[in-house]
């Protein structure tokens, strides 16, 4: 800040320069854990004192991926030989994979819940970034009547509570036979994103000057052909940090998924911890889970990490 | 490629319009969003706004029948129903009180040359990007009362956290600090690096002390944004299902949006609940009616 420090300014800064690296251990702490546990043994998972180091094994993702019984009796070694590397892991825990009659390996229910994460967050992004784009053009540029009204109705929408909206949408889809299906969700998501894809990508918009288009309408373009050809190159950054944001929220959302699906179109969060029934879950698994299902997002924040600020606040307060 | 369609263009005339006029490009991108929000937000509260008027269970067949404001009359005459909101209550103060502190003491300590502080902040900010649900679930074992990371580290031996329906909305709470301090944080930082330094610098040559600086200073010009921050936290910590219901199943985290999940979906009490719906629906939109004004008057300055 100030070229000129006292001592006792350096001093301060020295212990504030601490604090943060203290306060960033500890919030990070969580994330660590589910990390670390994630490629543990699961003798390793639930120790007194915890176990910090350890030699990290991918058992835990092989069995994520795995149908897989309790062993009644140990493998002979015949079959133990047989087995490959990944099965040989199951076995050292105690557990044998499920095999149909034929000898394939059945899968978890895992794999198929992230694959629909996948499928609903992914259109459910494009949809609800595409539309708003146009909107938020159509907002920008354009004369609309009640402008400031329209705007807050849209913004609104973000703001019922899921469980609110949930209530009739779940009667309604009862009715259509739209619950426990993928567009069922897909709609849900479009519609909760769809305002702040409005508000984020007018910001952006905004700031890109009129001019531009203009030059381009008196050159001969038709507004249609300038808003494809100037307008989107230029909002290409907003448009990606929107999408972003969206994909994020509907990959992270749970109360819907909760009430709306339950086998066909389950996605990861409701899935995951249904898995915590009675008993003792096997943490590595579920951290293993986890650490799949948070790895995407953690890359997506390092990219996005200078529209944070405009994305987590409907781009009302820019840098 | 820009030229090619322009000599291209070049040959029509230039003042006969072309292509669509603007008022229908306009109608094109701005209504189908508006009829999606109206079809997929609007008309489902009108829907449920009819139901609340009834004694309709979706679990059984029988029809529907009118009962008036019965339904609203028992749900405000319900003491439990008062309970739920005052632990939401309890919940909003604790969990946003403590994001105030953690993120605008955190925002405090990094408004300042620090090395690598871009990565710091990235860092810090991961939480809050994490899917409630699935981390919150990762939370259990943090509490575990015998073998969690929490109890260890503090050297709490085996206290209960999550089973202990005196700590539970305490637990929950933390968990929603850890998440969202970093939200209140991110805006702080904004406030505060926004802040002009020549005011500072004439603080320090009236040698005015920190206090001073800080309460007439510093805050002051921050207190707009951080008012955003704690606004938009309360909003959503009213709304708080996701920790919560995974966390802990004690009657003392009962919140409002559990109550009502517990009302429409397990016990199947439609129609009551769309009223319960309803109450909660104004009370979030008195509160959002205040962000937005907020946010205006932010925006203008």
């Amino acid at each position: 800040m100030a070229a000129v420090q006292t001592r006792s300014e350096r001093a301060l800064n020295r212990i504030a320069i601490a604090a943060v690296l203290v306060i960033t251990l500890i919030f990070l702490a969580p994330v660590y854990w589910i990390t670390a546990t994630a490629f543990k043994p699961r003798n390793l998972a639930t120790t007194i004192p915890p176990t910090v180091l350890f030699e990290p094994e991918i058992s835990p993702f092989v069995k994520l991926f795995t149908k897989r019984s309790q062993l009644r009796e140990a493998p002979t070694p015949e079959e133990y030989a047989a087995a490959p590397w990944w099965e040989r892991m199951v076995f050292d825990g105690g557990e044998k994979i499920v095999r149909s009659g034929r000898g394939e390996v059945q899968p978890s229910g895992y794999p198929n819940r992230f694959m629909n994460s996948l499928i609903v967050a992914i259109t459910s992004t494009v949809l609800a970034v595409g539309m708003g784009t146009f909107t938020a053009y159509g907002f920008s540029r354009f004369r609309v009547k009640g402008e400031a009204d329209l705007l807050f109705f849209i913004l609104s929408t973000r703001m019922l509570p899921p469980v609110v909206v949930a209530i009739p949408m779940f009667l309604m889809y009862r009715v259509v036979g739209l619950n426990d299906t993928h567009w069922g969700l897909i709609i849900l998501y479009t519609a909760f994103n769809l305002s702040f894809s409005v508000w984020l990508m007018k910001g952006f918009i905004d700031e890109i000057p009129k001019e531009y288009e203009e030059a381009a309408l008196v050159d001969g373009y038709t507004r249609m052909q300038a808003f494809f050809k100037i307008v989107i190159p230029e909002a290409a950054t907003g448009i990606a940090a929107t999408a972003v944001f969206c994909f994020i929220t509907a990959w992270n959302e749970f109360a819907f998924a909760l009430i709306m699906t339950n086998r066909r179109a389950q996605t990861a969060p409701p899935f995951i911890p249904s898995q915590v029934g009675s008993g003792l879950p096997d943490w590595t698994v579920i951290a293993a889970g986890t650490f799949l299902f948070l790895l995407p997002v953690a890359i997506f924040t390092f990219l996005l990490r200078n529209h944070l600020l405009r994305g987590m606040s409907f781009g009302a307060i820019r840098k | 490629m820009a030229t090619a369609v322009m000599t291209s263009l070049d040959t029509k005339s230039r003042s006969a319009p072309r292509g669509m006029s603007d008022i229908r490009i306009r109608n094109l991108f701005i209504i189908p969003t508006i009829l999606f929000l109206i079809v997929f937000n609007i008309f489902p509260l009108i829907y449920s706004l009819g139901y609340s008027f009834t004694d309709f269970r979706a679990s059984s067949n029988a029809p529907a029948s009118f009962v008036g404001l019965q339904n609203y009359r028992a749900l405000l005459n319900d003491p439990f129903i008062w309970l739920n909101f005052a632990i939401t209550a309890k919940y909003v103060i604790i969990s946003v009180t403590g994001q105030v502190i953690v993120g605008f003491g955190t925002a405090m300590l990094l408004n300042r040359d620090i090395p690598l502080k871009g990565l710091l902040t990235t860092l810090l900010l991961l939480p809050m990007m994490l899917s409630m649900a699935v981390v919150g679930l990762f939370w259990k074992l943090l509490y575990d009362p015998s073998f969690g990371i929490i109890n260890y580290t503090f050297g709490l031996g085996s206290f209960e956290w999550l089973s202990n329906p005196d700590m539970a909305l305490y637990a929950v709470a933390i968990t929603d600090i850890w998440m969202w301090s970093p939200f209140v944080m991110l805006l702080s930082l904004a406030g505060l690096s926004a802040v002009p330094k020549h005011l500072y610098e004439a603080a320090a040559i009236d040698r005015a002390g920190p206090f001073y600086t800080f309460f007439r200073i510093t805050l002051p010009l921050v207190a707009p944004i951080l008012m955003i921050a704690v606004i938009f936290r309360t909003m959503e910590a009213f709304k708080t299902f996701d920790l919560a219901y995974i966390l802990t199943s004690q009657p003392t985290t009962e919140v409002i949006s559990i109550r009502l999940y517990k009302m429409a979906f397990q016990e199947w009490q439609t129609g009551r609940s769309c009223a319960l719906a309803y109450i909660v629906l104004i009370m979030v939109l008195a509160i959002t009616n205040i962000y937005v004004k907020y946010l205006n008057k932010v925006k203008e300055r």
